[in-house]
């Protein structure tokens, strides 16, 4: 993928950044009101905390409370059933380890309006920073590259990270974008009210009224 | 297979024809499995029907999180797998399925039972009913072809109507189950 030719393709060469501003700052980009599938731990933390808005938070938002690696076959789903809605699934390294096949899975539908946003601090933060594979060699570009998402890339910086979202939301994906994240605690807790959540977010879709 | 309980049936619909077609009248589209064997006919039976989005996945839980994320879309899934498979989804079942409301709809391909071959099925098989059991799942099991469009029909629209999960269990003695090669 020769325009992805600015963009790393090794772990290492990114940036580390924070998972809060880099979520502030996707989240200011979406205007579409896209899909926004948030994967468990901090991750999911940093999204609530990410998204509350004068207005309140913004309804296209899903975050799961358990069901650990889900976020991308969630996202998955939501787009396959809404194909002109973007949808992005935000998840951690240790919950995308546990559930590789997906971005296999996701590869062969071509879903062109998916986005996986993979924030990769190396451990397992939410449990004690236990080291995940990332941090001993497993690299989730280079993954998702061979299981045939061309569309992949680390972001080196901030600025990486605001432009390849920016490409996501125009051009055909499915992308697959890495980012590196420090070891900072989340800046809230999501609200744990799971009917709630699913209300809010298929209202959010249009699916109910 | 199948089609030895079915052939004695001149004239009337195989057991995979009367699931597609309730499945297509419930507005069913999207079909994720992980392949079995005694599922084999009604997987080409959806994949020949442009009605449906059919394709396998590489767990089970990723396809009840496929068909999660496109009930919220809009979009009704159901999940084919074997009693193996099924083995693999409590967490999901709970932490997904249950507390989120989402009707969730499961149809099991029963092996290790009535004539079973290997034992890993056989125990795994035991821990099926159990465990619907415990999650408090809606569950049938389908002996006999007459009463398979009454179970999946009633069944789904329960599902939808008080947004559980249900299952609907393929026994052998309706689909002949996977016979023992040597």
């Amino acid at each position: 993928m020769a325009s992805l030719a600015n963009h790393p393709t090794s772990r290492d060469q990114a940036k580390v950044m924070n998972r809060f501003d880099i979520t502030r700052r996707m989240i200011g980009l979406l205007h579409h009101d896209e899909a926004v599938i948030g994967g468990i731990g901090y991750t999911n933390f940093d999204l609530w905390a990410a998204s509350e808005a004068p207005g309140g938070r913004r309804p296209q938002n899903f975050y799961m409370l358990g069901s650990m690696g889900l976020a991308v076959p969630i996202a998955l789903g939501v787009a396959i059933a809404q194909p002109r809605r973007k949808v992005f699934a935000l998840e951690g390294d240790g919950s995308i380890l546990m559930q590789l096949g997906s971005l296999s899975t996701v590869a062969a539908r071509a879903q062109n309006n998916l986005c996986i946003v993979i924030m990769d601090n190396g451990a397992y933060q939410i449990t004690g920073g236990q080291k995940t594979m990332t941090e001993q060699g497993a690299d989730i570009v280079g993954i998702a590259r061979a299981s045939g998402l061309a569309r992949s890339a680390w972001a080196a910086d901030e600025d990486a990270f605001v432009e390849l979202i920016g490409r996501s939301l125009t051009e055909d994906g499915p992308w697959l974008i890495g980012c590196r994240i420090d070891n900072q605690k989340p800046v809230d807790t999501t609200e744990r009210d799971p009917s709630r959540i699913r209300d809010n977010f298929m209202r959010g879709l249009g699916v109910r009224p | 297979m199948a089609e030895a309980t079915d052939a004695s049936r001149v004239g009337s619909p195989a057991w995979h024809e009367i699931v597609r077609d309730v499945l297509r009248r419930h507005n069913v589209s999207l079909v994720t499995y992980v392949p079995d064997n005694v599922l084999r006919p009604l997987i080409e039976a959806v994949d020949a029907d442009p009605f449906f989005t059919a394709f396998a996945c590489t767990r089970e839980e990723e396809a009840l999180g496929i068909n999660a994320g496109a009930w919220m879309g809009g979009l009704r899934g159901i999940l084919l797998m074997q009693t193996s498979g099924f083995a693999t989804l409590p967490n999901v079942i709970a932490s997904l399925s249950v507390p989120f409301s989402i009707p969730t709809l499961m149809m099991v391909s029963e092996r290790g039972t009535l004539g079973e071959f290997n034992i890993g099925q056989s125990l795994v098989a035991r821990t099926m009913r159990p465990v619907l059991a415990a999650l408090a799942v809606e569950h049938h099991t389908m002996t006999r072809l007459d009463e398979v469009e009454f179970i999946v029909d009633r069944g789904i629209t329960q599902a939808v109507a008080t947004m559980a999960p249900v299952c609907f269990i393929l026994s052998p003695l309706l689909t002949g189950g996977k016979v023992f090669a040597k």
